[in-house]
Order: C-alpha cells, then sequence, then structure tokens
C-alpha cells in the first residue's frame, strides 16, 4: 500500500462531509445542488449556528492525520486533482473528493478504466429478481464486464454474487465506510469482493452512517457505469434515483420487466416506458453498450437432461408450482421428488421458501 | 391399638410404597397426622372424621396419631385418606384387621364416605402387585384401569362402608363393565380425509415408517396441522406394554378417562407453554407434555413462536427419550420418547414463495429463520413444504387411507427391526452416526449421488446422515436391502436447506 497522495484540498472536502454529515441529513431533499458547492458555501448553507466553529476546524484541517487514519483503516485513498481518478466521475456534477478504496487502488484505477455496468434494484426482492440478478451480473462477468452495485441486501448482493460466480472483478460502492461492510450481515460478501475487486466509498473511515448518504452513493454508482440495469423497484425505490443520475449523465439506462401485477415492477415498467432499454439477459446489456453483436456472452455449457427431467424443468421454467409441474410432466410425487432432486444437483432448480422450484437461468 | 394399612405414593409416575400406621390411646382427644404430608395430606384429617361419621361408623373420642412411612418421602394429594380412613377403622376395631395385610389402599374420600375418582390408579396396582399384596381397593371408577395388572384382586368400592364390608368378609363386588365402547367409537382422524397434499403424505408415510421427526412448512390455512393430527393412525398400535406404560402416565397426570389407551397419544401443546409445562417440572414434579407424549406425537404448530427455553427443554428428551428431574436430593425420571413433529410458516406473514403477497424483507427471513434454526432444527430430519390443494383436487376421491399406509408402514417397521437388531435403535430415525455407518448399505449409483450432492455443498456432514436415515426407511417402503439412487434423491428432496444457505440468493 503506497502512501496516499490525495491533496490537502480534497481530504478537507472529504472531511467537511463527515463533519457535516448530521447537517446534511437534515437538508437531504435539496442535496445534490448542495455537493456542487465549494466548501465555504457549503459551510454557509447548512452548518447553520455552529457555522464559525467548522469554519475553524476546516482552516485547522491536519491531512496528515486523515491520511493515517484511512491507511489505519487498511484503505488507499485518491483525490480528483491526481491523474489516475476515474475519468468516468469526472463527468457527474459533484464528482467526489476522495475514493477511499478498499482492495487494492491499482486494481479499482484499472477496472474504472474498463466498462462497467451498474446493477441496481429492491432490497426486498422477490426471488425472480433475485435469481436474474445473480445470473445477469454472471453472464456479464463471464463476459468480461465488470458489475458496479451497492452491496445492499436483495438485488445488489446477488448482483455482486453473481459477479463472483463468474470469478469476475465487481465494485461495490458504500454509504460510507469502506473498510467495513454495510449493511453488517454482508462481512463474507464484502471481504470477497475486496479479494476479486475493490469496495468504495466517498466518506472517510469512522463516518457513521446517514440517510443522504445513500443518494449519494447512487450517484457513483451510475457516474462509475456505462450502463445502469435496474431489476424490480418499488415506486420511490433508490435504484430508481440511480437510473436518473445515469441518464442524467448521458448513460444508457435498462430495465427488467416483472410481473405486471406485482408491486416490485412498477419501476423497470415506468423505466421502460420512457424509453429504457429492455433488459431480458447478459447479451441485451452487450448489445446495448457495443453495438449488436459485437461482443458475445460465452456459452455456458449446460448438459442435456433426460426427458422427464426436461419435461419438469420446462414446467418449472413456465411457473408452475410443485404439484402442478409434477402432474404437467406425468411424474409421481415420489418420482418427482427424486427428479427435482437431480435437477436441484445439476444446478437447473432452486429450492425456494414455502415449497416452490424456481428454475435458475 | 395400632394399625397398619400400605398404600402408595405417586413419586413423579411411579408407585412408592407407604405405610399408614395408626395409633389410638386414651388421652386428650386430637387426630395428628405426621410423616412429610403437603396441605391435602393434612386437610384429610377433616375428610376423613366426616367421612367415618357419615358411614355409621364411630369416630374414636382419644388421641389418634397417624403416620406415613416411610417419613423422609414427601407425600401429596388426597390418595391417602381411604388408607387413613381403613386404618382408623382397624385401629379402633370397628373393621377386622387380621386380613388388612393382604391389602393395598387407595382413594380419596368424600364428606359423605365415597371414595372419589383419583388420579394415578394404574401405577398404584403396579407398585401393589410389585410389593406383593394380593388384593387392591381402588374407587369404583378406577377398577378397570387398575385391573390391567394381571395378579391382583382388584376391589372397586363405591364408598368407606363397602370396603370396610369386604374387609369384613363380604365379597368384593364386581369390576365395573367396560364404559370405553363410547370413547373408542369417536372415529380417530383418518387420511381419508385428506386430499390433494401428496408430497406431505408421502412425507408423513416416510416419517411415520423410520420413526423420523418431521418439519411441516406451509402458509397458514394448507393443512399442516390437519396432517400431523393424522398422523397416530399410521403408525402401528401401541405393544401392551406400551399401552400400559402410557396409561399410567396419563392416568397419573389425571388425563385419563377409563381403560387401556390402544391409541397412540397425539400431544399439540400450545406455543405459550412454558419449560416445564413441556419437560416437566413444578412441585411437586409432574410430567410435561413430552412425556404425555410418551410413544406417540408431540406436535408443535408454530414452531417459530415458542420461546427459546421452551424448546431447548426438548433437547434431552429428544436426546435420551427421557427427562430428568431433580429436586433437593432426589432425582425424577420421565419417560418421553415421542415423534416430534412441528409445523411453522415460511416467513413471518406466512406467505413467502406463495405469490408476491408476501411483505417480508430478507432482513425478517432472516430473523425467522434464525429463530427456527438451532438444536432442535437438528433433529428434523424431513422437512416437507404444504401448499394449498387445488380446487380440482378438493373434489377428487382420497388417494389413501390410513389402514392402507399402515400396512405399509408397519411393514416396513418390521425390516427396520429385524436389521436394527442389537444396535441399540428400534427404528431409522433412531440411528445414530455408529449405526448409519454400519448398517445403511448403499449401491454404487447412490453412493455417487450423495458424493455429488455433499460436494456441491447442498449437505452439511449433519445432513448427509439425516438424508442416509431418511433413504434407508425409503428403501424400507420400497422393500430394497440397498439403498438406491433414487432413494437418495427423494430424501435430498425432503431434507432441510441447509442453516448456512443465505434467505435469497
Amino acid at each position: 500500500m503506497k502512501q496516499s497522495s490525495a491533496c490537502r484540498r480534497c481530504l478537507a472536502r472529504s472531511w467537511l462531509l463527515g463533519r457535516l454529515a448530521g447537517h446534511l441529513d437534515r437538508v437531504r431533499d435539496r442535496l445534490e445542488p448542495l455537493l456542487e458547492l465549494e466548501d465555504d458555501e457549503l459551510i454557509a448553507a447548512v452548518a447553520g449556528r455552529q457555522r464559525d466553529q467548522v469554519l475553524r476546524e476546516h482552516a485547522a484541517f491536519d491531512p496528515e492525520a486523515a491520511r493515517a487514519r484511512c491507511a489505519a483503516a487498511g484503505l488507499e485513498q485518491i483525490c480528483r486533482c491526481e491523474p489516475a481518478y476515474p475519468a468516468v466521475l469526472s463527468e457527474l456534477a459533484a464528482p467526489p473528493a476522495v475514493l477511499h478504496v478498499a482492495g487494492g487502488l491499482e486494481r479499482f484505477v484499472v477496472l474504472s478504466a474498463q466498462d462497467s455496468v451498474a446493477i441496481v434494484g429492491a432490497r426486498r426482492a422477490s426471488p425472480y429478481g433475485l435469481g436474474v440478478a445473480r445470473s445477469l451480473a454472471r453472464g456479464l462477468g463471464s463476459a468480461g464486464v465488470t458489475v458496479v452495485s451497492g452491496m445492499a441486501l436483495g438485488i445488489d448482493a446477488a448482483a455482486h454474487q453473481g459477479a463472483l460466480d463468474a470469478e469476475s472483478a465487481t465494485i461495490a460502492v458504500l454509504p460510507a465506510g469502506a473498510g467495513r461492510p454495510y449493511p453488517a450481515s454482508g462481512r463474507a460478501l464484502h471481504r470477497r469482493i475486496q479479494a476479486l475487486g475493490a469496495v468504495v466509498s466517498e466518506l472517510a473511515p469512522g463516518v457513521p452512517v446517514r440517510r443522504w448518504m445513500f443518494p449519494a452513493r447512487n450517484r457513483i454508482i451510475a457516474g462509475l457505469s456505462a450502463m445502469t440495469v435496474v431489476i424490480q423497484a418499488r415506486r420511490g425505490s433508490g435504484a430508481l434515483l440511480t437510473a436518473r443520475c445515469a441518464a442524467d449523465l448521458g448513460r444508457a439506462v435498462g430495465a427488467v420487466p416483472g410481473q405486471i401485477t406485482s408491486p416490485l415492477a412498477s419501476g423497470p415498467h415506468a423505466l421502460l416506458r420512457s424509453g429504457a432499454q429492455l433488459v431480458a439477459g447478459p447479451q441485451d446489456v452487450l448489445d446495448g453498450l457495443f453495438g449488436a453483436g459485437a461482443r458475445r456472452v460465452p456459452e455456458l455449457q449446460k448438459p442435456s437432461l433426460a426427458p422427464d427431467l426436461q419435461a419438469l424443468f420446462d414446467a418449472i421454467a413456465e411457473g408452475h408450482d410443485t404439484r402442478a409441474a409434477f402432474e404437467r410432466a406425468g411424474l409421481d410425487p415420489d418420482r418427482g421428488l427424486a427428479a427435482l432432486a437431480s435437477l436441484e444437483l445439476a444446478g437447473r432448480v432452486r429450492r425456494e421458501a414455502g415449497g416452490r422450484f424456481s428454475a435458475q437461468p | 391399638m395400632l394399625a397398619r394399612v400400605t398404600t402408595f405414593a405417586i413419586d413423579g409416575v411411579q408407585p412408592r410404597q407407604v405405610w399408614v400406621e395408626v395409633d389410638i390411646r386414651s388421652g386428650l382427644p386430637s387426630f395428628t397426622i405426621v410423616g412429610l404430608g403437603d396441605t391435602a395430606v393434612r386437610e384429610s384429617r377433616d375428610r376423613i372424621r366426616a367421612a367415618i361419621l357419615n358411614s355409621n361408623f364411630a369416630f374414636p373420642n382419644s388421641r389418634i396419631t397417624a403416620n406415613l412411612a416411610p417419613a423422609f418421602l414427601r407425600k401429596a394429594g388426597p390418595g391417602f385418606d381411604t388408607a387413613l380412613a381403613l386404618a382408623l377403622l382397624a385401629a379402633s376395631e370397628q373393621v377386622p384387621s387380621d386380613g388388612l395385610g393382604d391389602y393395598a389402599v387407595f382413594g380419596e374420600l368424600s364428606l359423605g364416605g365415597e371414595l372419589r375418582d383419583s388420579p394415578g390408579a394404574l401405577a398404584v396396582a403396579e407398585g401393589a402387585r410389585r410389593a406383593g399384596c394380593a388384593r387392591l381397593i381402588v374407587p369404583r371408577e378406577r377398577g378397570r384401569e387398575a385391573a390391567l395388572v394381571e395378579h391382583l384382586t382388584i376391589v372397586a368400592v363405591p364408598s368407606l362402608r363397602a370396603a370396610a364390608a369386604v374387609l369384613a368378609g363380604a365379597d368384593p363386588p364386581p369390576l365395573p363393565s367396560a364404559g370405553g365402547a363410547v370413547r373408542r367409537s369417536a372415529a380417530a382422524p383418518d387420511l381419508v380425509d385428506v386430499r390433494g397434499q401428496q408430497v406431505p403424505l408421502l412425507a408423513l408415510e416416510i416419517a411415520a415408517a423410520g420413526g423420523h421427526n418431521l418439519l411441516l412448512e406451509g402458509a397458514p390455512g394448507t393443512g399442516k396441522t390437519m396432517l400431523a393430527r393424522r398422523l397416530p393412525s399410521i403408525l402401528p398400535s401401541l405393544t401392551r406394554s406400551e399401552a400400559i406404560e402410557v396409561t399410567r402416565i396419563h392416568s397419573v397426570v389425571g388425563v385419563h378417562a377409563d381403560g387401556l389407551i390402544s391409541r397412540r397419544p397425539f400431544r399439540a401443546p400450545h406455543h405459550t407453554i412454558s419449560p416445564s409445562g413441556l419437560a416437566g417440572g413444578g412441585s411437586p414434579p409432574r410430567p410435561g407434555e413430552a412425556t404425555l407424549a410418551h410413544h406417540g406425537v408431540l406436535f408443535l404448530d408454530e414452531l417459530s413462536e415458542f420461546q427459546r427455553p421452551s424448546l431447548d427443554a426438548l433437547r434431552q428428551p429428544l436426546e435420551d427419550g427421557s427427562v430428568t428431574i431433580v429436586r433437593g436430593q432426589r432425582s425424577l425420571e420421565f419417560p418421553s420418547r415421542f415423534m416430534l413433529v412441528a409445523a411453522t410458516n415460511p416467513c413471518p406473514c406466512g406467505y413467502a414463495g406463495v405469490d408476491e403477497r408476501c411483505t417480508c424483507g430478507e432482513v425478517d427471513l432472516r430473523r425467522h429463520r434464525r429463530r427456527l434454526s438451532g438444536p432442535l432444527l437438528d433433529r428434523m430430519d424431513l422437512l416437507v413444504d404444504v401448499c394449498r390443494p387445488g380446487a380440482e383436487e378438493l373434489r377428487a376421491e382420497p388417494r389413501t387411507s390410513s389402514a392402507l399406509t399402515l400396512a405399509r408402514v408397519a411393514d416396513a417397521r418390521e425390516r427396520q427391526r429385524r436389521r436394527l437388531a442389537g444396535s441399540g435403535a428400534r427404528c431409522n430415525g433412531e440411528m445414530d452416526v455408529r449405526v448409519v455407518r454400519s448398517r445403511v448399505r448403499l449401491d454404487g449409483d447412490a453412493e455417487l449421488e450423495l458424493g455429488r450432492a455433499y460436494a456441491v455443498g447442498m449437505l452439511s456432514a449433519r445432513g448427509r446422515h439425516r438424508v442416509l436415515r431418511v433413504a434407508r426407511t425409503i428403501a424400507d417402503l420400497g422393500r430394497r436391502e440397498r439403498v438406491t439412487r433414487d432413494d437418495v434423491l427423494l430424501a435430498l428432496s425432503l431434507r432441510q436447506r441447509a442453516a448456512a444457505e443465505p434467505a435469497g440468493i
């Protein structure tokens, strides 16, 4: 790990966001214009009665201490004044002054210079959404595209998981403190992402997570990615915010359709209606990014199934529940259950809560 | 004058011989009972006085001392009344005392001198035979129950007067005739009532055949409880010694009507039950639901709602087949060898996986799963998802009946009994790791498939053993000597999800 070369000005900005974290939380509806302000303007806008004190602290800011704290947390820093700073982020109205990186700064710099795709969506996702997120990320990963997401529960975690399945690099953007998993239950995922890719955050280690940091984080996800794909989002979801950021930057936006009866599909369907690209698989994403047929998802070898297994698999893929699937495939319960276990062993179906099985794409 | 009568105290579910001694001598009139009795025993003085007077005997106007020996044993309940009264009558020479040595006496008295129905008659009868008594006096209602013990003459009398008459040489009244016919005619729940539910029915049959503990998971109203209630109907009937054991326990607790219990018990305690209610306890210690379910089925509906301490209390009975309760210097053992059947919703709202109606987030799901997991889940060999039957299934004819299933179950149990002879296990569900290793033979394909499942992480090491036990039972139902590939696959499909598996992804 080399000594941080981030400049004093950017470090002071990063410190200031942490210092004003509580204040910013109270004005979070006007966040974006605030982040574009210069340091002193920002202090004037949000610090209120503490204004003078914050100004004094800002003037007395010690960059060496910030660098040391960062190194102690096992993180590396890069500021927007450095040439290696991701060019894609500079297109943001308010690019993060400093990025804190866990998992290797060099790798992050290399990854951010290549094409990457953001996969975002609901935390409370359905098995369908989780399955699609995982397989989409797996396909993109095996095609050499980096998957960017926010490591939240649900779609985000499934997307990282899928990329890791393909042993491909993936970037997680956390709301605060890249060195610690958020949510804390994502320890294992956090460790694996660091091993293969990078975890980054705008805020310095030790700053507690605040609500405004999520939309702020979402703009970085959109900024890092050439395309943003939304899988399952309820109305008002943060994933839709990410998609709007991407559209504002002139980047591509994709959406995965869902069941029209599901509230989880309302977000993606609204995006599709307003012109987002329909994504039904990793090939759609590659076509959208590089032009039709320019790059292909490597064919996954799926061994052919015995006729009765194939019939059962088809019935499940069509969305029938276990009982109806047995009936369609003409199997007795005991033969049917054994066949399901075979399919599960082959990784073709997954057992979900409530006794349903879902076909794995 | 001194008279001595044998009776029995109930210690846990076991009878303990107690000698009732009554001494009458001249002095200031008084009536004292010594010998570690509880309040009910102390109050029996007043019952006895009234009962003796109302039976047209004389209550001696002298100094009366009664002793319940041995003095160290704590004696609870009103079951000593009749023994005390008869000893008093013998000591005051109102009944002959020479034949009294052959008798054991048991029962509570009413003020009018009637013998009241008292719990634990069967245990007392067993104790009387073991202690070498030839005859036992019990309340009339308990005559048939006590008569289950062979080589013991039961004198079932309605009143103190009748008991005294028998002691004086009258013939004992005939035993009451069977009143159990009414009880038996109430039909047990049968599998013919079940429509659809083919997969759960299969799991139920496997569970019954191998004595496997079973977890039913499904949305509210899908029929989990309905299925569980029918499990006793496909279990092999109680052997005579098992039936006596069950009857004794139920009689001691006072939940038994009459005669021999022939049906396997089915106990479904509510989820608010305390640890001692479930495993037994209190003072004096009483058997809990786990013991009432001995040789039967213990059904825990809404498993995730039970308090953790209650569920933890079930660990010992699941492990050892008995509960040990230590009070002071004494320790009591309650038998509790039962099949555990539990039911739970797949998520807090109950609709996970059914449709998108489920409103639970991943955090809720994880919490729910964490509440379920733990040592109890470790003992669940089978997990089956119960779904709502379709409309056409509800109209269809039943596919099976308890009698048909029971025949297959009995056959499979017989095969297990032969194979497991000398191993300490009586059915596949009781096989431990060592027995599984030595008695379960797989064919090559089955071995291969199981290895694959283990390699891809579908199974933990413990889960592998569970699958082997269940696969062995499936092979027994199919009358196969070796476990085949299909048996393993079927067992795999009914396995528990690995605890480490994250909820959604």
